[in-house]
């Protein structure tokens, strides 16, 4: 890994100039063919890999009206040129969303419209060729997929349904990046991303109960596999023993105990993240999720909660009762998958929990919205429900909260710079400079508001945040957990 | 009847039939094609209703373009708003009686003449003058933008500068319309305006202007932000298939 500067942050943001190929050299390490196989893919360059890919660019097309409008539609205004983190921090003109969707497009035009077949200098039309699959390769994998560009195009035009296509026509001749099919694989075969099985999965549940007793002298449970209980919890795996994540798991534990609801994780559906979102494919997509549904008709729960993950929230929100729906041997009062947030906001309006905000005294606390919750989800009845609840839940346990500045929140949020299968070792470069708008809005509010915690409802930004922060000479347990802040403050016990 | 008049008459049936078969036809793969997972893009309203509103505001003041950049939109919007009453007013050629409304707005469309053109000279200026921009520009950016100053500057030109017999133009369209064909004018500013229109019509349906359907099947737009109410199932989603489970009881 070649040496890199951390962008600077100046007084405010800038859109850079143009810097041609700085970034060219940003590559994920490659899968080896043992980890391509399990998920039905090539182990290695196939030979004609050109026109496999041609073909399975023309399959992928035929099957999604979104690519089909979004790469015929595009009229290069320009609009998108200045939203993607990774242009922001990495000024390299292929992380504009056009130019990154054009990488595609351009042989889209080439292979399957009328001017690109005869006119392909005029419509910027490319052969598919080795260079070109390297550039794919490249600039596919600095893609977050976090739909931001998508908010501000008149089009709508989604480079997250391109960057998905993209890797899914590698995969498809044999080019897979390591980082996410070697998770993929894990989840098909143990269950979860982090390869836990189920004997190391309990042992880890006993001991969380143990550490609960001794920090409150009260019995919390971490249940596992029980069948009949109310709830399935289904959470991120780094929930199980990352720092922050862990501490948001306690709090999902002390919420349900302090609710007197009954509640079980699986170690057959022990991971909510699907990471087959990433590379695009449907059927992983699919076989992923699957899991769930089966763990729940298995353990005869009544209601399925969805830990803190932003993708796997988008997964369970908007693609579940696609996927491994109809929901109908649920309770029909929760008749659809909810999001551990919309539990705890619930309870306590109902004021069915305590929080005592003075154990979290001395914290001023701002939110990071995760990108797929933003812009792939919703929580609550009401439109924009997923970023007032996690902010009513925080403000309940905390004496001060203070929002990042309005363009860098919200449905126009910066991805943390680790999503879309980027959370990866071999692209901290990227990873550094794709936080810098991110970095940059935090910078203000610990400037002008003493903001001394950052807190998020998603694993990969908390591993991303707990990473990159020091790099921005900000200290990495400064992100937390949402849960985790309900943790310190919820007070268990028989209610005052 | 002249060569001329001929060959501009089949002109315009090539390129009406082009315009109309081509657009139809990129509708129809857009209809058919399957959309299996919901991708709705916020603010996405939660109703059919709410969708019809947002597509409405989207399409008539480039809603999504305001909030991105305000040059753009400015621009943008503009020409489209300018190149829409040149078109209303332009059809006075194809109507007689002309239409009352159509009478009416002559006037604003007139001046929509110069809005047009200073609205893509914005929109051609950013393409030589931001990095970005001049970066994701190819030649057929450049030349759409050549072909509807074009078109717009010898429209003016007509008016202001070399007028043509416009009787006999729109005795001309009214023949072609009703396959009764009348002699055009051979004046060579109207030519060259007619045959960059009949250039335009035929280019739209294998360039970008395909955003002008498209954007009304773009399912990040078009799509209602209701997954957990309604199971969603197209194309290869609707094959899969799940024995309900309800409980008994």
């Amino acid at each position: 890994m070649a040496a890199f500067q951390t962008p600077p942050l100046g007084e405010y943001p800038v859109i850079p100039p143009v810097r041609e190929g700085v970034m060219a050299h940003s590559k994920p390490f490659v899968a080896k063919p043992d980890l391509q196989k399990p998920l039905g893919f090539p182990g290695e360059l196939v030979p004609e890999w050109e026109k496999v890919a041609v073909t399975r660019l023309g399959e992928l097309v035929s099957q999604s009206r979104a690519l089909q409008v979004f790469l015929d539609s595009c009229v290069k205004c320009g609009a998108c040129t200045d939203k993607c983190h990774y242009y922001l921090g990495t000024s390299d003109p292929k992380n504009m969303p056009v130019a990154r969707q054009d990488l595609l497009r351009s042989v889209y035009r080439r292979y399957y419209t009328f001017a690109g077949k005869h006119f392909p200098k005029l419509v910027g039309a490319r052969d598919m060729t080795k260079e070109v699959l390297d550039d794919w390769y490249s600039y596919f994998h600095q893609c977050s997929q976090c739909r931001r560009c998508s908010v501000f195009c008149p089009y709508g035009i989604d480079t997250a349904e391109i960057s998905m296509a993209a890797r899914d026509i590698m995969d498809s001749v044999g080019l897979g990046q390591k980082y996410s099919n070697e998770i993929i694989g894990k989840v098909h075969k143990i269950g979860n991303n982090l390869g836990l099985p189920e004997p190391a999965l309990r042992n880890t549940l006993d001991g969380l109960e143990e550490d609960v007793k001794e920090a409150t002298g009260v019995d919390v449970r971490f249940p596992l596999d029980q069948k009949g209980a109310e709830v399935l919890l289904v959470t991120p795996s780094a929930d199980f023993f990352a720092e922050p994540h862990i501490d948001g798991l306690i709090g999902y534990a002390k919420v349900f105990h302090a609710a007197g609801i009954s509640w079980t994780l699986s170690s057959h559906a022990s991971e909510a993240a699907n990471f087959s979102l990433f590379i695009g494919n449907h059927d992983n997509l699919q076989k992923v999720a699957e899991r769930i549904r089966e763990a729940a008709l298995e353990l005869g729960v009544k209601r399925i909660v969805v830990g803190e993950c932003g993708h796997a929230w988008r997964v369970a929100y908007s693609f579940w009762n696609t996927l491994i729906g109809p929901f109908d041997f649920l309770d029909p009062r929760y008749p659809a998958p909810q999001h551990i947030c919309e539990v705890t906001y619930d309870l306590i309006r109902r004021g069915a929990l305590t929080l005592d905000k003075s154990a979290n005294a001395g914290k001023v606390v701002t939110f990071h919205d995760s990108c797929n919750v933003s812009r792939g989800s919703r929580m609550g009845g009401v439109p924009g429900g997923q970023f007032l609840i996690p902010r009513e839940i925080i403000r309940a346990c905390v004496d001060r909260f203070v929002d990042m500045a309005p363009e860098t929140i919200g449905e126009t949020t910066f991805c943390c710079g680790g999503g879309g299968g980027l959370l990866s070792d071999d692209l901290i470069e990227l990873r550094v400079k794709g936080a810098l708008p991110r970095m940059q809005a935090l910078q203000q509010v610990v400037e002008e508001h003493g903001v001394n915690y950052m807190a998020a409802i998603c694993a990969i930004c908390k591993s991303q945040f707990t990473k990159v922060l020091p790099y921005y000479k900000h200290p990495m347990d400064m992100i937390g957990s949402v849960h985790g802040l309900v943790s310190s403050a919820i007070v268990l016990g028989p209610k005052q | 009847m002249s060569a001329l008049t001929v060959l501009y008459a089949l002109l315009f049936y090539v390129a009406a039939a082009t315009l109309v078969g081509g657009v139809a036809y990129q509708c129809w793969v857009y209809a058919r094609t399957p959309q299996p997972l919901k991708i709705p893009i916020p603010p996405a309203p939660a109703t059919r209703r709410g969708v019809a509103l947002r597509m409405l505001v989207e399409v008539t003041l480039f809603r999504s373009l305001f909030r991105s950049n305000k040059w753009i939109w400015l621009f943008g919007w503009i020409f489209h708003v300018a190149l829409l009453a040149v078109l209303l007013r332009h059809l006075r050629y194809f109507t007689e009686p002309v239409w009352a409304w159509v009478a009416l707005v002559q006037p604003a469309g007139l001046y929509a003449g110069f809005a047009m053109l200073a609205g893509l000279a914005g929109l051609w200026a950013r393409r030589f003058l931001v990095d970005r921009v001049r970066y994701i520009s190819s030649p057929s950016d450049h030349l759409m933008l050549a072909l509807l100053a074009a078109i717009a500057a010898s429209g003016l030109a007509m008016k202001y500068l070399a007028h043509t017999d416009i009787v006999a133009l729109k005795a001309f369209f009214l023949g072609l319309m009703a396959f009764d064909w009348q002699a055009l004018p051979a004046d060579p500013v109207l030519l060259v305006h007619l045959a960059l229109v009949a250039a335009l019509m035929i280019v739209f349906p294998v360039s970008k202007l395909l955003h002008a359907p498209g954007v009304f099947f773009s399912p990040s737009l078009n799509q209602v932000d209701d997954a957990r109410e309604r199971r969603h199932a197209a194309g290869w989603s609707a094959r899969i298939v799940h024995v309900s489970r309800a409980r008994g009881g």
